[in-house]
């Protein structure tokens, strides 16, 4: 077994100011890794860098890809990057309106990526789109609906359906629960975990709430100022963490 | 004759769009863009189809101007009258006799032939805009080919009609390549595009974009496997010259839901009346 | 099954002064297929830290822990997943779950990530519900809103619903009735029986002796004692 995902060095400066620096981790198939830390720390960036968003200034994101092996994203060409980020990769961004077309109906959402990819027949894009609203706990008779006529928690799951459509291998998570209130981010949680498993998805989850991460992600890294602090198996992290900075982290957690 | 350089534009603008026209007809369907000039006419009249017109005309051309089929309307008139002036070419309404005709929104009934050139006025070139309004992003989408959510749209209509409601600026796929906006035609007109012998040129005056189809050029409508692109019109013959093959305007003739369909296309229609075709309603309409 | 060699284990508090606290010092243990070992000692002995030493929740400062010969302390967090998924089953005291699944799917998730199908694994979740007396209206939701002694025995149904070959039990049977109890301990048997190698912890010194084929006193292992 390869890893999926090998992140080399990877360094972003803005100017004199260090966005992240000398990241380094393998990300296994069917592995979820949580980065934490707090704003400013530089978690974004990463990911950013890592999703082919922003262009870093050193270091490699090598994926392994289905026809060609291992290959740095960075340095692919841009056709390559999308096709990559409408097939195996998605990104779900934390404001769903980032990651939605709030003009478009729920099923023109989820049915986009398919399209995408070739998919041109109506009534089969019709019948996924139907599939995966189901899936993310939306009422089919909602398909014809705008994003804009539903609620945040509906949006962000819409979002994680436009995602999953294509059946990715690896999927970016920027704050994912954000902004939601706590009972729609249990039942978000719930279904990602859920999905996590059935498709035997690999994810990267960006996030400054340490529960999310303990009940998501295998494999926890926490960043400060650029830099990975400490790394790990996510309860040894949070439960014995080595790391004065991890160690106030999470002793910061407020007890409910 | 006036004191206005020949066709209004002066040379170097000239061979500037023409440069446009050439870089158009080598890359089917892309939109190369140009230094549109201020012409004296308002944004919407046609003024990127003027332009074209202008560097494509020679003082031996015959030109026709057709606004939505009919020749006789605002627009069509008064660029005719336009290049009347500054160009001094001949004008005609008919499409056979004409070597240029530019057109707002219709393409003629009659085939056209080699030795033609129809020029287009576009409003927005960009198929893509109301979906996706970042023209970098556009651009890059055209460039790699990203063309799903063109079919977003087609499937957004299906959604909502139960068919694809675009009715007109039906998008179109150039040789398998450049998606395109084939200007606000009737999709009618949309299959007349494909193998068409004479050039077809597109000028938007206000987004400063050129393109073009060369003789001869694929152009396939974009639509789903189990909802297949129609070219559809009005379900019935023409009342004036009875034509059942042409696309046609309603139109109300008394306060009483009193209604005629007759040819879109002006020339087509006279050409068939005189020559005997006679509509449902054609001899009342003579004899008033 | 379980070896653990020389272990030892450190807490640094960075944000007091830099405080070190040393709890273990070279703590050693070896439990075969089949055999239950009881961990003793006074409170603060350590033997949740060893607990989860083993189970990879806490680091070892030095020595080796191995389980089916991998080296829970230096493990790849993805071979320590692999193991707690495959090998290494853990009771805890609390139950940690995503609010809202139900109880049915909580006890089944271990075997469904293993891979068994789906019917295979509710039955499964089905009979140790059963056996564990959680009435079955309860079956469908989530066990964040039960009992104490109702969580803890979903978490116990849970704990056994795969045949890990290793065990580790933190107090399974505190806080359960009499009947319970018996069942937790038959349960204990049964793993017994099919080769796993179980460590526990029970302040209840009845089951202790009802299961326990050996008992290891940490005091042993603690700073003071080694100084």
């Amino acid at each position: 077994m390869t890893p999926l995902l090998k992140v080399e060095g990877l360094t972003k400066r803005y100017g004199a100011r260090i966005g992240c620096a000398d990241v380094s981790f393998d990300l296994w198939p069917g592995e979820v890794m949580g980065i934490v830390g707090e704003s400013g720390s530089g978690k974004s960036t990463l990911l950013n860098c890592m999703a082919g968003h922003l262009a870093p200034d050193a270091g490699r994101v090598m994926f392994d890809t289905r026809t060609e092996g291992m290959k740095d994203t960075i340095t692919m060409s841009e056709p390559e990057r999308r096709m990559l980020g409408r097939t195996d990769w998605a990104f779900v961004h934390q404001h769903a309106r980032d990651g939605l077309r709030m003009n478009v109906s729920a099923g023109g959402n989820v049915g986009e990526r398919l399209m995408a990819v070739g998919a041109r027949h109506y009534g089969e894009i019709r019948d996924s789109a139907e599939d995966w609203l189901g899936r993310v706990e939306i009422d089919s008779s909602r398909i014809d609906d705008r994003p804009t006529a539903f609620s945040g928690g509906m949006q962000q799951r819409l979002q994680i359906a436009r995602n999953l459509v294509t059946g990715p291998r690896l999927v970016f998570m920027d704050e994912p629960t954000g902004g939601l209130d706590v009972s729609v981010q249990a039942r978000l949680l719930d279904l990602l975990r859920g999905l996590v498993r059935e498709m035997g998805l690999s994810a990267i989850i960006v996030t400054h709430d340490l529960a999310v991460v303990r009940l998501l992600a295998d494999r926890l890294m926490v960043m400060k100022d650029g830099h990975v602090v400490e790394a790990g198996l996510t309860d040894q992290v949070l439960d014995d963490p080595q790391h004065a900075y991890t160690q106030l982290l999470v002793s910061s957690v407020l007890q409910v | 004759m006036s004191d206005y350089n020949f066709a209004y534009l002066d040379e170097q603008t000239k061979r500037m769009i023409r440069r446009a026209i050439l870089k158009g007809l080598a890359i089917p369907g892309y939109q190369v863009p140009f230094a549109s000039r201020e012409m004296p006419m308002p944004y919407g009249w046609g003024t990127g189809g003027v332009q074209v017109s202008a560097a494509t005309l020679t003082p031996e051309d015959r030109l026709k101007v057709i606004d939505q089929g009919a020749d006789d309307t605002t627009n069509a008139v008064s660029i005719r009258k336009f290049f009347e002036r500054t160009a001094g070419v001949e004008t005609t309404e008919d499409t056979a006799s004409a070597s240029v005709i530019q057109t707002r929104h219709r393409i003629p009934e009659a085939p056209l032939t080699e030795d033609q050139v129809l020029v287009y006025q576009v409003p927005i070139p960009e198929p893509l805009r109301f979906l996706e309004p970042s023209e970098i992003e556009t651009r890059k989408m055209h460039a790699l080919e990203d063309y799903g959510l063109m079919h977003v749209k087609l499937y957004e209509d299906i959604a909502r009609h139960g068919q694809i409601a675009t009715a007109y600026a039906y998008p179109v796929k150039v040789e398998g390549r450049y998606v395109m906006d084939p200007s606000p035609i009737p999709k009618f007109d949309n299959p007349k595009m494909s193998g068409m012998a004479a050039i077809q040129l597109f000028g938007a005056g206000r987004e400063q974009r050129i393109y073009a189809l060369p003789p001869y050029t694929q152009v396939v409508s974009l639509d789903f496997q189990d909802f297949p692109f129609e070219a559809s019109k009005a379900d019935a013959p023409c009342d004036l010259c009875g034509a059942e093959d042409s696309y046609l305007d309603e139109v109300i003739v008394d306060d009483a839901g009193g209604r005629m369909f007759v040819c879109s296309d002006t020339d087509y229609c006279r050409a068939r009346r005189a020559a005997g075709h006679v509509g449902a309603q054609g001899k009342t309409e003579d004899a008033a | 099954m379980i070896q653990i060699r020389e272990v030892s284990k450190t807490f640094t508090l960075h944000n007091q002064g830099s405080a070190v606290i040393r709890v273990m010092e070279r703590a050693s243990l070896s439990v075969a297929p089949g055999e239950c070992v009881a961990l003793t000692g006074a409170s603060g002995a350590g033997k949740s830290t060893l607990m989860r030493m083993i189970y990879g929740n806490y680091l070892a400062a030095s020595g080796e822990i191995l389980i089916g010969g991998v080296d829970v302390v230096r493990a790849e967090p993805r071979e320590i997943i692999r193991l707690r998924r495959e090998v290494l089953g853990y009771v805890s005291q609390f139950l940690r779950v995503v609010p809202r699944v139900p109880t049915l799917d909580v006890v089944a998730e271990p075997l469904l990530s293993v891979g068994v199908d789906r019917a295979a694994a509710t039955d499964r979740a089905r009979e140790l519900l059963t056996r564990l007396r959680i009435p079955e209206r309860l079956w469908s939701l989530s066990p964040t809103t039960f009992s104490g002694g109702e969580q803890q025995r979903v978490n116990i149904a849970r704990g056994f619903a795969h045949a890990y070959p290793a065990l580790l039990l933190d107090e399974p049977t505190a806080s359960l009735d009499a009947a319970n109890r018996d069942t937790v301990l038959e349960l204990i048997h049964e793993a017994k029986a099919r080769g796993a190698a179980i460590v526990g912890i029970f302040h209840d010194a009845e089951a202790r002796a009802a299961v326990c084929d050996r008992v290891v006193d940490l005091t042993g292992f603690s700073p003071q004692a080694a100084a």
